[in-house]
């Protein structure tokens, strides 16, 4: 009985959205009328705008779950505490990217617009409530991206990499929206809350539904870089240039935990015997081809594009559970693991300078002899990823590994811990050669600007922080979970 | 005050980590070396609150902190010491000052940082002892591996690198297990990383002993028992003075320390069970690595044999499960914390010298460095376990109660102090007498104010501890005694 009951009283889950979308439109026209020297004025807008709506969005946390537009939308607590998340981590993204950016004159008007249009991109995913809107958000967010990487036209690299990743990407598209038609097919509903009903009383015709869901899975783990399907993950995170990497390594990751969580833990949470199995798979294959791989890498961006396919296994290990608790630990470690990945990029924009890019293992050699303050950042980041507490790293594989534990995954658990002693030498190594090795000839110390080192070193801190202060986080990602499923 | 003792001792050092940091200046590096003697002095006398205020009477925990620190998972900030850890948190601050004091001329490169890893370890150490949270336990074992790899790695010899890597990994890999393990506990306990609830949760046989081989990976590595301390003589070879002396004065003992507050009481009768395995490992520790220590060639690699030889006894005195085995074991523990710290400090005088290790470099040392000679031998003589020292009172213990247990048992633990003597002493005789080998021995200045510090702070104590250890029994024996009625119950229903 809902058709058109429109006011302007249900648009208001969505205003964070909706003034994202204006605003981004807006500096599209801004951005038309500026002299090619007033190009800092789109950025610090577009800052601004991701600040703006993320303020905005915070404002909304603690709101009761509110659904708009026919059920298509859903503002509940889980939502609004990913969304300050990823606006934050974008708006982080941008500040880390400028002096790259401007040295290359690349810090034009569609960086910006196109970093927000992937942010509402997210948003929409996070909020969806029906396969259409996943849908939309999610390609809404794969474009953008597509084109950002696109976006270095004179590099052959960047331009092979923009290229792989549309054509994966795409090809991960249409196997999720073909899962999805299946899911439709044996449910009779696109809405998400419909498909969990229909399930949940068997109404579905099951041997359709476990080939949808395979399907599902499948473009998933393509969008999660997770192995099998992870082969476009190392050529994308080394080809893009590196605010470009940036970009898809940290906000994307938390827009897809919202995404598998709507998909698989509350539409298809009937199945859920189903997925965690297969989930498990790709947990277990990812731990062991993102470690072993990285150990050979001697590119960093690719060494962190391995790890982020281990990591990506350490999530999908809580999401398995199956569990409130895993749940939340899992979101835990989406949102610290965007945290740690702004700082290592972060660390790689920082030592990169005109026409030199530090993203060979070999640029950090020595780097304690050329900054120790940026030597420990970058050292906290390191063991924080290898899971070595007080960082953070360590807590969040902790939650994890203990909520798959209750859930009975007892292998899968060993594995996993066996895989981060393997994990850990990889990190060692970075730490390693900033610390035991001379720099290579008359390094210059570490440059950058004011602003930058400031928010750097906050980010850093924020890591090694929230490993011994880890409560609030915590608590806030339980309280979302629980008040969201 | 008394609330916040423990924290004081953790933090302190830490504290004055960071400042050292702050302050410090390679031009310049005053001033950071006396703000991290002030820190480990002041380390020390924080911990001094816990001999003092110790109730000899009470076997268990004291000086107790608890704090939420993780309540979704019921993880807590809870601390406290009792007569098996209050006497290691004493010996760890005691050689922290005493690094620092040996670091004074020697390390002239990134000294503000090489002084504050050394003060955050301490630190680190400190609470290591002091947990009463697994978690809490957790982190600060393995934060400790930072500093140390750092330590090793930067300040070391030609093949630190590979030795840093290889000791945190190998560290790693034990202590990975051993958190499976707390988090298995975590669910059987319904919800506790408390340890104390470990050592009450009963447990079936199998449980018990995959429980016990998980904390065996990171404990047996610490030790570190044969066959898995092949990490001790590359780490302790290529570490600087002050890593080696942590090394095997302190860190070792975190791995006996985890046997008798981990291992033994959560999985009692998985102890019993094994304890043969246990047996035999720490035997061929003692006779084996004692033959291999006969071999070596190069000083730290002979001290390092030594330790773990000696480490070998530790482990054996628990195993044992009787008062005489297992004070034996913890005294074993403190006396090689200063007799270690004192032969790898003598190496060290040499070593900045002559920048070698190697015995055949040396020869006629004694009528160069005459008073050096005198505190070398008498640091040798202790390791070799002469009655009177320290070394003595330990071993002799050990042997006391492995004989109520197997004859054979203590035949070949008592061979120690003949294999002890021989590479000890011979190491002594090729070292310190014979004719001046060559012209730079010739050369060679005795120590200076600075060395005597701590070669007679460590000397005193060596002395002491062999003479008239019954302050130290009287602090561990109440606890023993209540562990070893603990262990002596079994946990199976």
């Amino acid at each position: 009985m809902n058709t058109a009951t429109f006011s302007l009283a249900t648009l208001a889950p969505a205003i964070p959205e909706i003034v994202l979308l204006a605003l981004a439109c807006t500096l599209l026209l801004v951005d038309l009328f500026l002299a090619e020297r007033d190009r800092h004025v789109t950025y610090w807008l577009g800052i601004v705008a991701l600040l703006g709506v993320a303020v905005l969005a915070a404002l909304t946390i603690g709101r009761p779950t509110a659904v708009t537009f026919q059920g298509m939308f859903v503002s509940d607590m889980m939502s609004q505490v990913l969304k300050v998340a990823l606006l934050a981590s974008v708006a982080i993204t941008l500040l880390y990217s400028r002096e790259y950016l401007e040295a290359r004159g690349l810090l034009a008007g569609e960086f910006v617009s196109l970093s927000l249009f992937a942010s509402l991109g997210m948003l929409v995913m996070v909020s969806a409530n029906h396969f259409l809107t996943l849908y939309l958000g999610l390609e809404l967010l794969a474009l953008s991206l597509y084109a950002l990487v696109a976006l270095q036209r004179d590099s052959v690299v960047s331009t092979e990499a923009a290229m792989k990743y549309f054509v994966l990407g795409a090809l991960a598209s249409g196997m999720l929206l073909y899962g999805l038609s299946m899911l439709y097919g044996a449910t009779g509903s696109l809405e998400l809350n419909r498909v969990a009903l229909a399930l949940s009383h068997s109404q579905a015709n099951p041997t359709l539904a476990a080939f949808g869901l395979v399907f599902v899975v499948a473009g998933l783990a393509f969008k999660l870089g997770a192995v099998p399907f992870h082969m476009w993950v190392p050529d994308v995170y080394q080809g893009a240039y590196t605010p470009a990497t940036l970009l898809i390594g940290a906000a994307p990751k938390i827009a897809a935990f919202a995404f598998v969580m709507r998909l698989l833990a509350h539409g298809l949470g009937g199945l859920a015997a189903d997925w965690s199995v297969m989930l498990a798979i790709l947990a277990a294959a990812s731990l062991a081809v993102g470690n072993l791989l990285a150990i050979a890498q001697t590119n960093l961006k690719r060494m962190l594009a391995y790890s982020t396919i281990s990591h990506m296994g350490f999530l999908l290990l809580g999401i398995l559970s199956g569990s409130d608790n895993g749940y939340s630990s899992a979101m835990f470690y989406v949102i610290t693991y965007a945290l740690m990945t702004l700082a290592s990029f972060g660390m790689i924009l920082l030592l990169s300078r005109a026409g030199f890019e530090a993203e060979n293992l070999e640029d950090f050699r020595g780097l304690n002899k050329r900054s120790k303050w940026f030597a420990f950042v970058m050292l906290v980041v390191m063991f924080s990823l290898a899971g070595i507490p007080p960082a953070v790293g360590f807590l969040a594989k902790l939650a994890v590994l203990q909520a798959a534990l209750e859930a009975g995954w007892t292998w899968l658990v060993v594995f996993a811990v066996l895989m981060s002693v393997i994990g850990a030498f990889y990190y060692l190594r970075v730490v390693k050669l900033m610390y035991m090795d001379e720099p290579v000839g008359g390094e210059p110390p570490v440059a950058g600007r004011a602003d930058m080192r400031v928010v750097l070193s906050a980010n850093a801190l924020a890591v090694l922080l929230l490993g011994i202060v880890p409560a609030p986080l915590m608590d806030l990602c339980a309280r979302a979970i629980t008040a969201s499923l | 005050m008394t609330g916040m003792t423990i924290s004081l001792a953790i933090w302190v050092p830490i504290a004055f980590g960071v400042a050292v940091l702050a302050v410090g200046n390679d031009r310049n590096p005053a001033l950071g070396r006396w703000t991290a003697l002030a820190g480990s002095i002041l380390g020390f006398l924080a911990c001094v609150p816990l001999w003092t205020g110790f109730d000899l009477k009470s076997a268990g925990m004291q000086f107790e902190e608890m704090a939420p620190w993780i309540a979704r998972f019921n993880v807590n900030y809870h601390l406290g010491v009792d007569g098996i850890s209050m006497p290691l948190i004493l010996l760890n601050s005691f050689m922290t000052i005493l690094v620092v004091v040996a670091h004074w001329e020697v390390i002239t490169e990134k000294v503000s940082q090489y002084l504050a890893a050394f003060l955050v370890m301490s630190g680190l150490i400190n609470g290591t002892f002091a947990a009463l949270d697994a978690i809490l336990f957790y982190v600060f074992f393995e934060a400790m591996l930072i500093p140390m790899f750092l330590i090793i790695g930067v300040w070391g010899g030609p093949n630190r690198v590979y030795a840093a890597v290889k000791f945190f990994l190998y560290t790693l890999l034990g202590s990975l297990l051993m958190l499976a393990a707390f988090i298995y506990l975590y669910w059987q306990t319904n919800g506790s990383f408390e340890i104390l609830d470990y050592h009450k949760v009963p447990l079936g046989i199998t449980a018990q002993v995959l429980v016990f081989l998980a904390m065996f990976m990171s404990f047996a590595v610490k030790v570190p028992m044969w066959p898995v301390h092949t990490w001790l003589p590359d780490a302790h070879v290529e570490a600087p003075t002050g890593g080696s002396v942590i090394l095997a004065a302190i860190t070792l003992k975190i791995g006996g320390y985890g046997f008798l507050r981990f291992n033994m009481p959560i999985a009692p009768d998985a102890s019993h069970a094994l304890s043969g395995f246990m047996i035999a490992l720490s035997l061929v520790a003692v006779v084996y690595i004692g033959l291999v220590a006969l071999a070596q060639s190069d000083m730290k690699k002979l001290i390092a044999y030594s330790s773990i030889s000696h480490m070998g006894f530790v482990t054996l005195g628990f195993f044992l499960f009787n008062g005489d085995g297992v004070l034996g074991g913890l005294i074993q523990m403190v006396s090689h914390g200063f007799i270690s710290a004192a032969m790898f400090l003598c190496v060290g005088v040499l070593y900045d010298r002559m920048h070698s290790r190697q015995i055949s470099d040396y020869g006629g040392v004694a009528n160069t460095m005459p008073v050096f000679a005198a505190f070398f031998v008498l640091f040798a003589m202790a390791n070799s376990g002469l009655p009177a020292t320290s070394g003595f009172i330990g071993e002799f213990m050990v042997v006391m109660g492995a004989i109520k247990v197997n004859f054979w048992y203590a035949f070949l633990a008592g061979t120690t102090l003949v294999f002890g003597a021989a590479y000890t002493l011979w190491m002594v005789k090729r070292v310190l007498y014979g004719e001046v080998a060559n012209e730079h021995v010739a050369a060679l200045k005795d120590v200076g104010r600075r060395e005597l510090v701590f070669l007679v702070l460590l000397a005193v104590c060596v002395l002491a501890l062999g003479v008239y250890p019954k302050p130290l029994a009287d602090v561990m024996n109440p606890t023993i005694q209540q562990l070893l009625a603990h262990i002596a119950e079994s946990k199976l229903q």
